[in-house]
């Protein structure tokens, strides 16, 4: 069931990277955001739906304002300089969570009961996480669909291919881009608040811990391609539960980094081939 | 020298080293995300070294820095075959993988830390530093430097000048990986203990931002973009948690109003055009 959540932060970098050609290093900043505020505002007494729907909104307002600083000023600097700023961006916020929150594990109560619980023979399959999985399947499905139908999503397929040509054609590529961002910034707050509402642990760390696995989910997909991003989120959250079963938990980072470097240095493009946004959607 | 100046002024010397490593791959227009990891092989390889094989610490430093350039090339050499982003992020997995494995490497203590006995104090540290900022500068100063530069501004006019872009390419991200990890020896010999955890992601973002701060253009750039972010807390005396903060507020605002970091190559230029200006003048001066 990680496999979803990795699946959808993977989601948000790949936009990015096969939109903007940006590695967004803010991402794993705005999943620890999506679950430290739900977390917040649950335990201040806030029913769960609205606390969840607050930790969205926080994500997309954070998105913009990463928008603001790193790429609207950016235009025309060095490769590198979007991505420094995002990299500023991810130790700003969870040096500002340790500040506000204290940098211990926090736990969230108990919000569904056992009822919750599916009991089919053997197995127990928890409702929220069934749902869980299916809001994240539902959501890319839309993406999908409205980057190949939709004319935001033409738009963003001419981007993909050529900034400059976009650009010239007549797409107002100053009001796109911070959709970019927007639809990332809520791909991954959404994965954190499933996180929190599923584990029920949150900490101003877990952005480190989990949101970077969600590089290796778009790596091992290809960079750029979405459902690719999905399969790669699979595959690491099922390595890791082959990992832990058959060496133990601490073997975990190894195996998945491990096979990260693998894929990057015998199959760069991911398993799924890099199919970038613009070419095949 | 009170101990604590001399504590802030080793880890000035331990970051400026470690700036170093992550400048030479970037002056080449690679990321090099991984720096703690290459700091954490050079450290513990040292550790073991001197620990074990009472090899002396002068000897196993180098020797630490030389076994984080081996994996250095091991890795860029399959990774370079394509442009773009590829690097960074074998770096940024290479970096979490030595993490986790040494985490796991019952050896050298694994996640309990592995204590050294060796101890070196400030002035071989600084010793260590002062060689690193003359070594990069005497070798920006020939060919290689300026090979370097024209593959960071133009990959493609590089190839048509001649240059083996590749070749370049690679030579300064495993000489980055070898500083880095004397870098790490440094550290693990003065402080005489390591742990895995010190070498995370943090870590080796914190050390590709002072060098982006300060500048990639010249040789000068990641000395004070170093510099700045060692004494700058320390002279604000900010928490832990609000020192990450205010560094990291500072990097954001620094790239949108000097994205191509505080020094470039046309201020160096402007600087020394200044002083050979004086320096004429003084000439025309009758006697």
């Amino acid at each position: 069931m990680l496999g979803s959540i990795y699946a959808m932060v993977g989601v948000a970098m790949t936009l990015s990277i096969g939109i903007l050609r940006f590695l967004n290093f803010s991402i794993p900043a705005l999943f620890m955001i999506g679950g430290m505020v739900t977390w917040a505002l649950v335990h201040a007494g806030v029913p769960w739906p609205v606390a969840a729907l607050a930790a969205l909104a926080a994500g997309a307002a954070v998105a913009l304002i990463v928008e603001a600083f790193t790429w609207r000023w950016m235009r025309g600097a060095g490769p590198f300089v979007p991505l420094v700023s995002s990299m500023a961006f991810l130790i700003l916020f969870e040096h500002l969570a340790v500040a506000h929150w204290g940098s211990d594990l926090q736990t969230m109560p108990q919000l569904f009961g056992a009822g919750a619980d599916w009991r089919v023979g053997n197995l127990v399959v928890s409702i929220p996480q069934l749902a869980g999985l299916a809001i994240s399947v539902v959501m890319v499905a839309a993406l999908s669909l409205a980057l190949k139908r939709t004319q935001m999503g033409r738009a963003l397929r001419t981007i993909a291919e050529d900034a400059d040509t976009a650009l010239l054609l007549g797409v107002d590529v100053g009001r796109i881009v911070p959709l970019v961002f927007l639809i990332s910034g809520v791909f991954a707050a959404l994965a954190g608040i499933l996180f929190a509402l599923n584990y029920r642990q949150v900490d101003p760390y877990m952005g480190e811990a989990l949101g970077l696995k969600g590089i290796s989910a778009m790596v091992v997909g290809g960079m750029g391609n979405v459902w690719g991003a999905i399969a790669g989120g699979m595959i690491i959250g099922l390595v890791e539960v082959l990992s832990i079963d058959f060496f133990g938990a601490d073997f975990v980072d190894i195996t998945v980094y491990g096979l990260l470097l693998l894929i990057l240095i015998v199959r760069p493009t991911g398993l799924f081939g890099g199919a970038e946004i613009g070419v095949r959607a | 020298m009170s101990g604590y100046a001399e504590g802030v002024l080793v880890l000035l010397a331990i970051n400026v080293v470690l700036a170093y490593g992550a400048f030479l791959p970037v002056a080449a227009g690679q990321l090099n995300l991984g720096v703690a990891g290459f700091a954490a092989i050079g450290g513990y390889a040292s550790a073991y070294l001197s620990a074990r094989t009472a090899t002396p610490v002068l000897v196993a430093i180098p020797l630490g820095g030389i076994a984080a350039g081996v994996v250095a090339l091991a890795v860029a050499v399959p990774v370079l075959r394509t442009r773009g982003i590829y690097l960074a992020l074998a770096t940024f997995a290479l970096g979490e993988l030595v993490r986790a494995t040494i985490l796991n490497l019952e050896v050298v203590g694994g996640a309990a830390g592995y204590p050294v006995p060796a101890y070196i104090g400030l002035p071989v540290i600084a010793g260590f530093a002062v060689a690193v900022v003359v070594l990069v500068g005497l070798l920006f100063a020939t060919r290689f430097g300026i090979a370097i530069t024209a593959v960071h501004d133009d990959e493609r006019v590089a190839d048509l000048m001649g240059l083996d872009v590749r070749a370049f390419q690679i030579a300064a991200f495993v000489f980055g990986s070898v500083i880095a990890g004397i870098g790490g020896g440094l550290y693990a010999h003065h402080f005489n203990y390591i742990e895995a955890q010190y070498f995370n992601i943090s870590m080796s973002i914190s050390i590709v931002l002072y060098v982006l701060f300060g500048g990639t253009q010249s040789v000068v750039g990641p000395l004070l973009g170093a510099t700045v972010f060692t004494l700058l807390p320390e002279l604000l005396r900010a928490s832990a948690q609000w020192r990450y903060v205010l560094f990291a507020a500072i990097v954001i605002v620094a790239m949108v109003v000097r994205p191509q970091g505080l020094v470039t190559a046309a201020l160096v230029r402007r600087l020394l055009g200044l002083a050979q200006d004086f320096s004429l003048r003084g000439r025309e001066r009758p006697a």
